[in-house]
């Protein structure tokens, strides 16, 4: 019998790239660039220029970031339990078992709701247990969390 | 006198005295508050308007809100009804209960009453703690609903208490050297040099000194001395039940953890222990706060005693000898904990996974296998350059993180992820 190939990592949907893309330049680099125009007032041509690169480099790194965030966000169903990891500098992988699962909780606030996205949170019954997935499309959080809801009963364990 | 409808069906009702010992406390603060207007202004009208509306007003509440509080037992739960304006009813679990707590307060004992506390998971404050009942019925309610949780029979009306097997009686002198050798003594080894050097400043200096450390000084001795009255008289037992923690000078509490229901334990070993070979192991059960009342306690199962007594004790609380914490990080990990990387070792065995860390105080953490809710490895940009990651094995409870098998080897980590958490699911029941 030859064993199964391992199942594939999954990832959030693309369009969470999209809305934390979105962000940076809402937060970032709009405000930056109003406020290079204001500076333009006591500083003259020059300042205009200064405060228009250093946006733009800011911009471009959290960009940069705000990428390979989203490239390292996965996460596995495996037979027993479920496996995330995230993070870029501090890399960290949770596994936790379904029959441990105490419930699971799907949020999702206005902006991610306008690009159909929830996140999916995995609560046990220790406190430090961080699994959650951000960037799901609704129906795939859906079915995510009734899986994981119907799996937990199956195999619940108790404290 | 059951003419009361509120009390048939099995309901009962608290203590009738627990108005008088619940707004006991409310009374005297605002006795001391009227007491202190009264002797500023001119004989206070206010106060004594406070007084007689106060105090009569409190008394009706306090009676109405006992009238409205009932409680009674089935097989399956414990039905608590409270509220007077909105009402309250709630339903605990018996099957989710993971500790019982018998604890009598100094104004309590007096009137040989107590209170009962379930300690149930997922809560944050204890469930519906039953405050107050006299002694012997509390006692009997604890056996009861221990016997219904473990869904154990037991034949006649009145269950009689299980009779306890004592294991370990912490002495009074180890308990209070132990207290002083710690925070206590270097408060005042760092003080003491101070306060002379200030002297020989002068008089002046000396007064600063003392009114600036006074704050400090008294937080630790009060702290010291909580300390010492909680767990004056540490006695742990073994019973039918489970394991029995009684402890208190003035309160005295104790506590009923039912086999299978530890969490996680840890053994602390600090640098001023070590040379009379003290302990101080604390343990974990789902569903204890750790806040509050709980604090002082600390979460002791055994507040000091010799290294070896200890370990013996947390054996047989968990059910079988502990596997040796005896491998060691890799040579790189002194970079990145150049202090306690020789303390840094785990052991693993089928049942128990054990870590030790610390610096000043050599801590041991033990999770048992079967309890560990989920793992989670971290890797930090340092750790990543040297190899090296950190596997967290968390445990239920609030108290203790469980164990944290810090900076291992990077593969050796994602192995010990895999095989963890192989172990980690049992077949359904």
């Amino acid at each position: 019998m030859t064993p199964a190939p391992p199942p594939p990592w999954r990832r959030p949907d693309p369009a969470l790239l999209r809305l934390r893309r979105l962000l940076v330049l809402l937060l970032v680099a709009l405000p930056g660039a109003i406020g290079s125009l204001v500076l333009a007032v006591p500083a003259g041509g020059a300042g205009v220029l200064a405060g228009l690169a250093a946006t733009a480099a800011c911009s471009g790194l959290l960009l940069l970031a705000v990428e390979r965030r989203y490239a390292a966000w996965g996460y596995l169903e495996r037979d027993d339990d479920l496996l995330v990891r995230r993070g870029v500098l501090v890399r960290r992988t949770s596994v936790v078992p379904y029959g441990r699962m105490q419930y699971v909780d799907v949020t999702a606030g206005p902006l991610a709701r306008r690009f159909d996205l929830a996140m999916v949170t995995l609560h046990t019954a220790a406190a430090a247990t961080d699994a959650s997935i951000p960037g799901l499309r609704t129906d795939e959080a859906a079915r995510l969390r009734d899986r994981l809801a119907a799996l937990g009963e199956a195999r619940q364990a108790g404290v | 006198m059951t003419a009361d409808p509120a009390e048939q069906d099995g309901w009962a009702r608290l203590h009738p005295l627990t108005p008088l010992l619940r707004g006991g406390r409310f009374a005297l603060v605002l006795l001391a508050v009227v007491g202190q207007q009264g002797l500023r202004d001119s004989p206070g009208r206010a106060a004594a308007v406070l007084l007689a509306v106060g105090v009569p007003a409190g008394a009706l509440a306090g009676w109405l809100s006992w009238r409205a509080m009932r409680y009674r037992v089935t097989p399956t739960e414990l039905q608590v009804e409270s509220g007077v304006l909105f009402r309250r009813s709630r339903r605990v679990p018996l099957a989710r209960v993971q500790a019982v707590d018998v604890v009598r307060p100094f104004y309590a004992r007096v009137l040989g009453l107590a209170e009962l506390r379930l300690e149930v998971v997922g809560a944050g404050d204890a469930e519906a703690p039953l405050a107050f009942l006299p002694d012997e019925r509390a006692g009997a309610l604890r056996t009861q609903l221990l016997d219904l949780a473990a869904g154990r029979e037991r034949a006649g009306d009145a269950p009689a208490p299980e009779p306890d097997r004592v294991l370990v009686v912490v002495p009074t002198g180890p308990l209070v050297w132990s207290t002083l050798l710690g925070a206590p003594l270097v408060s005042v080894v760092v003080l003491g040099p101070l306060l002379l050097g200030a002297l020989a400043v002068g008089a002046e200096a000396a007064a600063t000194v003392v009114v600036s450390a006074a704050p400090v000084l008294l937080g630790v001795g009060s702290l010291a001395v909580r300390r010492i009255l909680s767990e004056y008289g540490f006695t742990v037992a073994e019973s039918p039940d489970g394991l029995r923690l009684r402890h208190g000078l003035l309160d005295t509490r104790s506590q009923t953890i039912p086999p299978g229901r530890v969490q996680a334990i840890r053994i602390r070993e600090p640098l001023l222990w070590r040379r009379f070979g003290w302990v101080r192991v604390e343990v974990d059960v789902a569903g204890y706060s750790g806040g509050g009342e709980d604090q002082a306690g600390g979460g002791a199962l055994l507040p000091v005693a010799p290294r070896e007594l200890a370990d013996a004790l947390v054996a047989r609380v968990l059910g079988g000898p502990l596997p040796v914490a005896d491998v060691a990080v890799p040579p790189a990990a002194r970079w990145r904990a150049p202090l306690q990387h020789r303390r840094l070792r785990i052991g693993l065995d089928d049942g128990h996974v054990v870590a030790t860390s610390g610096v000043v105080t050599t801590t041991t953490d033990i999770a048992p296998r079967a309890k560990v809710q989920s793992l989670r490895t971290t890797q930090g940009p340092y750790e990543r350059r040297l190899g090296l990651a950190t596997l967290h094995v968390d445990t239920a409870g609030r108290r203790l993180p469980g164990a944290v098998l810090a900076h291992r080897d990077a593969g050796e980590a994602a192995t010990l992820l895999e095989l963890l958490s192989r172990r980690m699911a049992p077949a359904a029941p």
